[in-house]
């Protein structure tokens, strides 16, 4: 099978984005970024279409990058190739509840 | 190089994309009538809204604001009002206003003619007349500098940031530089995203317009706020989270994209309409399809560009509205309601730029009558007016 792609939007960014059907834990995906430079890795869940994964480790607390910007922050440690999203992702935006 | 299509030129100037009888109930309580005369009489359509009575002072202008616009907008030939008798909008403002704009317009008043039935065969004749009044105009060629392009996006998921709202983006810097006029709008997808929106007000971040725009997120969260809940159980949506967008500033992120890259010329309170202006403008209005559709026609826009990732289907009563859809498995599903697959940017089978050719020339097509997809359906028919205060 051929390995599935995720796409990193900026360099700053701490997270990916996979565009590919059936990824499943422990499955490796190609992890490009607009340069063209690419990195293997190995992915921590099961990741639906279009769901994100981190591309490094992430601290509880830590700001979650993508677009070269924040979309929240990590609610518990996250691994490098993890499936990230909101069980592990936090919005700090329009709380009305903190 | 130069772009023009086929328009239809109003007594103000203004060039529309469709040339409708538009009934316009002054209150929901008039719906029935109305819904009865549009089915009966073929080239009209109706602003079947849920307002107009029993609220505060400042929403009941509002909606005669909005339905006053939309009787003016461009697309619309000409207007029958319909009437109850006692509601809190104004219905003659509303009659002196689309006349003002050059545009043939009748009223009929529920109580006063006697009831349902006789005012649904004097609002038949009526409708019929102002049919056949406008049905003989004729389109004309038009610049493109004349586009009033709207932008929305719905039912997103993580490729609406990745390739439809960028294919959006291509558009409107397009029309910017071809001097023509876009409006984008969904203000509470600017959370998160303000800081990147206000750098390209003209003027800058500490310039009128940069502050405005955090003016009007602000206000817009502190509404949201002001019920003491987290946003998150509303926004994003189930929906969106199921595509993979985890909070509202990724959605924002990839929301704001669509709107290009060109300066930020000031910000439209919902009631206000483009009258000549050129360039990138905000139109302050909350993402909800019903409302925002309405504020973007209400403003004279001809027509709208809709990404979507999930797969929405609607349309609007006046504005065609091309569906481009950047999910490449959405479209293969819902392609009788998309209009264009920005999914092949996803699958590496086509660029940003390509695509955005193809949903220009599309644009022109549309504009000269070419029906969209949810028109030649009629799955247009759900239109609100965005309100302030509560029902009283």
């Amino acid at each position: 099978m051929d390995i599935c792609l995720a796409l990193k939007v900026t360099d700053k960014d701490n997270v990916a984005t996979i565009f590919a059907n059936g990824v499943k834990d422990g499955m490796q995906v190609d992890v490009h970024d607009k340069k063209g430079s690419s990195e293997l890795m190995t992915v921590i869940g099961d990741v639906p279409y279009g769901h994100k994964i981190a591309v490094r480790e992430i601290k509880k607390g830590e700001l979650i990058i993508k677009y070269g910007e924040e979309i929240g922050a990590a609610t518990k440690d996250i691994a490098k190739g993890e499936y990230v999203h909101v069980h592990n992702l936090e919005a700090l935006r329009g709380r009305g509840d903190l | 190089m130069s772009y023009t299509f086929q328009g239809y030129r109003r007594a103000n100037g203004k060039v529309g994309s469709r040339n409708l009888v538009a009934v316009i109930p002054s209150v929901i309580c008039a719906n029935d009538v109305g819904q009865a005369i549009c089915r009966q009489v073929q080239g009209t359509i109706g602003y079947f809204h849920h307002q107009g009575c029993c609220q505060l002072p400042i929403d009941l202008k509002r909606v005669t604001d909005t339905l006053s616009n939309l009787g003016q907008s461009p697309n619309v030939g000409a207007a029958l009002l319909v009437s109850l008798g006692c509601e809190g909008t104004d219905a003659n403002r509303l009659v002196e206003e689309i006349s003002a704009a050059g545009k043939p317009v009748e009223i009929i008043r529920i109580q006063e003619l006697g009831g349902t039935a006789r005012a649904i065969q004097a609002g038949i004749d009526a409708a019929q007349r102002l049919v056949q009044e406008i049905s003989g105009i004729q389109r004309e060629e038009t610049d493109v500098s004349e586009v009033v392009m709207a932008i929305k996006c719905g039912a997103s998921d993580t490729t609406s940031g990745m390739a439809s709202n960028c294919v959006i983006g291509y558009v409107a810097d397009k029309l910017v530089d071809l001097g023509a006029t876009v409006v984008f709008g969904e203000t509470t997808e600017f959370l998160g995203g303000e800081h990147i929106l206000a750098r390209r007000a003209v003027g800058g971040e500490n310039g009128p317009v940069g502050q405005k725009i955090y003016e009007i997120v602000e206000r817009m969260e502190s509404r949201a706020k002001a019920i003491g809940e987290d946003m998150r159980g509303g926004q994003p949506t189930p929906g969106n989270i199921a595509g993979g967008l985890s909070s509202i500033e990724e959605k924002s992120l990839g929301a704001i994209v669509k709107s290009g890259t060109r300066p930020i010329q000031g910000v439209l309170e919902y009631t206000e309409r483009i009258d000549g202006q050129k360039g990138l403008w905000i139109k302050d209005a909350p993402g909800r399809e019903p409302e925002i559709l309405t504020g973007m026609a209400a403003t004279g826009a001809q027509f709208m560009m809709f990404s979507t990732g999930r797969g929405a289907p609607q349309g609007f009563p006046s504005m065609p509205v091309i569906k481009i859809c950047g999910n490449p498995n959405t479209y293969e599903r819902m392609q009788h309601d998309m209009d264009l697959n920005a999914g092949r940017i996803i699958t590496g089978e086509k660029t940003i730029e390509e695509v955005g050719e193809e949903a220009f020339q599309e644009m022109l097509k549309v504009l000269s009558g070419k029906m969209t997809k949810n028109e030649a359906l009629g799955y247009f028919g759900s239109m609100d007016i965005f309100c302030l205060g509560p029902v009283i």
